[in-house]
């Protein structure tokens, strides 16, 4: 059991630092980048899944009959590259955050929400 | 075997202390560099488990650009991360150990790591793939006949993603936003007369390599994606160093703009011209009815330039609005 699981446990493990990092965190660059190991992690256990013993990568050669399946790598290529688009976008929200706000800290700005609210002036 | 499973913990050990190294840190340019290194391993992990494509993406997208906008934000906020309160940190490792024990116990039904007989394997998928594709456009590397070919609505939707982002992140930071603050002479690294040169020299070689990532994705490791992701990471080399107005002199806004639709405009295209020809969305046998395989491979090559196109545009401007923004603050 644990011989032949290792790496899916291993991967659970890394996506579950990733998760602790996006949730206890209050600074919002800190939960993007925890949001990315998490998504690196998802993507290791896909490739995982993909994996065959003796297989090489799916470029057909003379001589090789095993490869690994090519689906969950074009799924996962295709996933990088737009993980890094929403990356993008987050860090660009984070910036207008800081403009508007002074800060990145998650519980500075809903402090500064609730008080702008009340007609106190922060 | 046991080679492969020693080297394969090892990396992982590495992954993990890097991960709780990156949890702790409260300075946030450190964590980016270390993440930065989680992005490395994990693509020599990659390669271990036979993902070439996905090891070269990773490599390029995980340790380059996205290294580079974290820096980039980096400099236009704060570096410094406050204190996480005790308050915080009890309930997340409470949902993390809940998640994580959930996850585990539910792995053991899946199929034992590295089996050949996994319900992934033995869909007839996997033959057509494999065996099939040599037939159906005699193109070696299979990962560029599914993503391009077989699962090509798929990646196209992809791109309609990251075409939205790259839209997203020009309508919150681009020029249409920008403040009217006297524009402040940032530090340009082009002083530095050794940078100055190896950029300078090695600029036409990054962007000759991206366009044979492109073109030789058919045979190995490689495609548009890949090449589109080198072809920026060009251009941003050539902007850190000069300068933005620099690199806005040979690659000017108005040209990015017309190009990020187009790479899109090109793949939709070319679905509605083999639905024309009769056949069905993104069916390239329809363009070369005498020899379909020629057809297919004509289809991949177009397919994979127009998603080259717009990646490598859309990077490329996300990179220019992050640093304008900080040349207009």
């Amino acid at each position: 059991m644990i011989g032949s699981h290792y790496v899916y446990w291993l991967t659970f493990a890394l996506m579950m630092i990733g998760l602790y990092v996006v949730i206890s965190h209050g600074n919002l660059i800190k939960k993007l980048i925890g949001l990315s190991l998490f998504q690196v992690a998802v993507f290791l256990f896909y490739i995982s899944l993909g994996k065959v013993d003796g297989g090489t990568a799916p470029i057909i050669t003379e001589g090789t009959q095993t490869y690994s399946h090519p689906l969950p790598h074009v799924l996962i290529l295709t996933a990088i590259v737009v993980g890094v688009a929403t990356l993008a976008v987050g860090l660009a929200l984070v910036v207008r955050l800081f403009e508007s706000y002074g800060s990145l800290e998650e519980d500075e700005i809903l402090r500064r929400d609730t008080t702008d609210r009340d007609g106190v002036a922060s | 075997m046991t080679a492969f499973v020693l080297v394969n913990i090892s990396l992982f050990a590495i992954l993990g202390a890097t991960a709780l190294a990156i949890t702790r840190m409260r300075a946030l340019y450190e964590a980016t560099m270390l993440t930065a290194l989680f992005s490395l391993v994990t693509g020599s992990l990659f390669v271990l488990l036979d993902a070439v494509d996905v090891a070269f993406t990773e490599a390029a997208v995980g340790v380059g650009i996205s290294t580079v906008l974290l820096l980039g934000v980096l400099s236009l906020t704060r570096s410094r991360e406050a204190v996480t309160p005790r308050r915080r940190r009890l309930p997340a490792a409470l949902v993390v150990l809940f998640a994580g024990g959930a996850l585990g116990y539910a792995a053991q039904d899946l199929p034992p790591f590295g089996s050949a007989t996994t319900p992934v394997r033995d869909h007839p998928v996997t033959e057509t793939y494999l065996v099939q594709s040599q037939q159906d456009m005699g193109i070696p590397n299979t990962v560029t006949s599914v993503l391009a070919s077989y699962r090509g609505l798929d990646t196209l939707g992809e791109l309609v993603v990251v075409f939205t982002a790259g839209v997203t992140v020009l309508l919150l930071l681009g020029p249409l936003t920008r403040r009217n603050h006297p524009v402040k002479k940032d530090l340009v690294l082009a002083d530095y007369r050794v940078l100055r040169v190896v950029s300078g020299v090695l600029m036409p070689f990054i962007l000759l390599f991206a366009l044979y990532v492109l073109f030789h994705g058919d045979y190995g490791a490689g495609g548009g994606f890949q090449a589109g992701v080198i072809f920026a990471s060009g251009f941003v080399l050539y902007g850190l160093v000069f300068g933005l107005d620099r690199v806005q002199q040979v690659l000017p806004q108005a040209v990015l703009w017309v190009l990020i639709p187009l790479g899109l405009l090109l793949f939709m295209g070319l679905g509605v011209a083999t639905v024309l020809l009769g056949g069905s969305f993104l069916d390239y046998d329809t363009l070369r009815p005498d020899d379909t395989a020629a057809g297919q491979r004509l289809g991949i090559l177009l397919v994979e330039t127009a998603i080259g196109l717009t990646v490598a545009t859309v990077m490329t401007s996300v990179f220019f609005s992050f640093t304008g923004r900080g040349a207009s603050r």
